[in-house]
């Protein structure tokens, strides 16, 4: 993908407080090949403005309501540079550092601001490593995901992780079963397991990763594998790994 | 277990004995009817054993504290346990004569031992009391050592808080966000700008100098919310909002420095942050009955991303609560739906009591 020379240049500016996105504008003006197409207070803002103005380079702060900025790079995929903005976050600098993210600091500096838009502007195209794993390596140790974002066309769905019933793989996706309705979500379902709380999921089948708060019972099936049967009588396929996971976990719990 | 067994200091105490086996032996010996070499037979491996009899006596005094019982009573407890003890420790004496008595060499013994008798009770009395008023000097020792011990652990324990509060205090994540405000207003409006700066300035000074009091006024502590809520409004523009209702009389109220200002920030941090369209804090303070009562409430969205260091701040306050009140402060937190609540009561201190 290239730009011809005259075409200019769409920016995207997301950051919930208005005097820090006047300063990114302000020190935009001196790049006129770039024009801001949009400026978001928060990221289901930008979810929608992406989709609608498809810009070439957006200025994301990490810290917002609703969803973070990790989020939006999650539900917008790694396609178009991103430039993250952060004011302070020990986590989030060192993901940055390993993924090679390019990201400012507050307050950001006219050079260091310069530098980041000319190695945008050269990156263009290039797709950056995946968001799950930056956003895996932003997150504190020993913390594991409290909510999980969905986008389904242009609306975006929270699903706290308690109310996940079960996951199911499906090719370059993972269905998320919650409170009777599924959602698609481009992920991995191993990358999904990472995020879990070990103790509350386990992995029972190559395909599947059940809310052990949901498994009513275990029934035998067949000669080596067996079936979970859930609270409101989904039945999933238990191997006989997920079946030794799913009893060591059961076993520690009583 | 005894202090001396388990201190391996029994060697000390049986030496401590030694003059009191000897001052035994002179006492048996005056009056003639025991030569020296007799009264010493009978009196040092007398002594070897009651100096063990005598370690009995810790247990007494410690299931008889003397704070706790009358002075009747504890007299009455140790000196018939006196008078057993001496007794009993008599019996060992004529055991000990008797079976020597069969030996050629201490023929008539316990004839000449007879009269002398009365020496050993008296003197286990007197040995078995002295060793109940040491158990006691012990005790209160260790008492004391342990009360200065708990002290000292409060005090670091409340000095440590103070320092952790402070350094959270000044917030990274708060300062970085406020630099860059003031950056943004020097080209929109320069005297804004300067403003800003004065602002965070005067918070910063305040934050410093609170912290280093023991205690502050509630107005102060008023004041330094103030200047912090001046500089977010800054940030957040019109998405924060607050309302105070504070009575008069909580302002002269003294209470440990920086307890206010956190619960408000973490009401900013934790509530207002998380909502695209802002909401409200209000803040209350009633003095009633002797207690003071502080509430702050905001608005906050549950399902909001989790942010990084979340209720470190609360924490901080309950822990120095503690720390400076015990169990007469409590906090509690309450988060109802999309209210979110802190509560605090402590007793109301005016400078004129302290």
């Amino acid at each position: 993908m290239s730009l011809s020379p005259e075409k200019k240049w769409k920016a995207l500016i997301v950051d919930d407080e208005e005097l820090a996105r006047h300063v990114i504008r302000e020190f935009l003006q001196s790049h006129a090949e770039i024009e801001v197409a949009a400026e978001c207070a928060n990221g289901m803002e930008a979810v929608k403005a992406v989709a609608e103005h498809k810009p070439n380079l957006i200025f994301l702060d990490v810290q917002m309501p609703k969803l973070t900025g990790f989020d939006v790079l999650e539900l917008i995929g790694t396609e178009m540079p991103v430039i993250f903005v952060t004011a302070y976050d020990e986590y989030a600098m060192r993901a940055f550092d390993v993924h090679a993210v390019d990201y400012l600091l507050k307050p950001i500096g006219r050079e260091r601001f310069d530098a980041a838009v000319d190695r945008a502007k050269g990156r263009l195209g290039e797709k950056m490593s995946s968001a799950h794993e930056l956003a895996a390596a932003a997150r504190p140790p020993q913390q594991f995901l409290e909510r999980l974002v969905v986008k389904d066309g242009t609306k975006v769905t929270l699903i706290p992780v308690a109310k996940l019933d079960y996951a199911e793989a499906q090719d370059d996706y993972v269905a998320l079963a919650s409170q009777g309705r599924k959602h698609l979500k481009q992920q991995t379902i191993a990358g999904l397991e990472a995020g879990l709380n070990p103790d509350c999921f386990v992995r029972i089948h190559r395909s599947y990763i059940v809310n052990l708060e949901r498994v009513v019972r275990i029934e035998p099936y067949g000669k080596d594998s067996r079936l979970a049967i859930l609270g409101d009588g989904t039945r999933l396929p238990v191997s006989r790994a997920g079946y030794a996971r799913l009893k060591a976990l059961l076993d520690e719990r009583t | 277990m005894h202090p001396l067994l388990a201190r391996n200091r029994l060697g000390l105490y049986l030496l401590g004995w030694l003059p009191l086996a000897a001052i035994l032996v002179l006492l048996m010996s005056t009056g003639g009817a025991l030569s020296w070499l007799e009264s010493s037979v009978i009196a040092i491996p007398l002594c070897v054993v009651y100096a063990f009899i005598c370690l009995s006596a810790w247990y007494t005094a410690k299931s008889a504290p003397i704070r706790r019982e009358s002075a009747l009573r504890l007299i009455g407890v140790h000196s018939l346990a006196a008078a057993l003890v001496s007794y009993f420790w008599m019996g060992i004496g004529w055991v000990l004569v008797a079976s020597l008595s069969k030996t050629s060499a201490f023929h008539g013994l316990d004839r000449r031992f007879s009269p002398q008798a009365p020496i050993l009770f008296g003197a286990g009395y007197l040995l078995y009391s002295l060793s109940v008023a040491s158990q006691y000097v012990i005790l209160s020792l260790e008492a004391s050592r342990e009360a200065e011990a708990r002290v000292l652990e409060t005090s670091i324990q409340a000095r440590d808080a103070e320092l952790k509060a402070l350094k959270a205090q000044i917030n990274p994540h708060f300062l970085f966000n406020s630099l860059n405000s003031i950056s943004a207003l020097t080209s929109i409006d320069p005297s804004r700008a300067r403003d800003m700066c004065v602002l965070l300035g005067d918070f910063l000074r305040l934050t410093l100098g609170l912290g280093e009091k023991a205690s502050v006024r509630f107005s102060e502590e008023l004041d330094l919310v103030q200047k912090y809520m001046a500089i977010e409004k800054v940030r957040f523009g019109e998405r924060l909002k607050m309302q105070q209702t504070i009575q008069e009389e909580c302002k002269p109220c003294l209470l440990p420095p920086l307890l206010l200002q956190p619960l408000v920030e973490n009401a900013v941090k934790h509530g207002i942050a998380g909502l695209p369209e802002g909401g409200e804090i209000r803040l209350s303070a009633e003095r009633q009955n002797g207690r003071l009562a502080i509430l702050v409430e905001n608005s906050w969205d549950p399902e909001a991303p989790p942010r990084r260091s979340g209720g470190m701040g609360l924490k901080n306050v309950e822990r120095r609560l503690e720390a400076r009140y015990g169990k007469d402060a409590s906090m509690l937190v309450n988060a109802e739906g999309e209210l979110f609540q802190v509560r605090l009561s402590l007793p109301a201190e005016s400078e004129e009591k302290a």
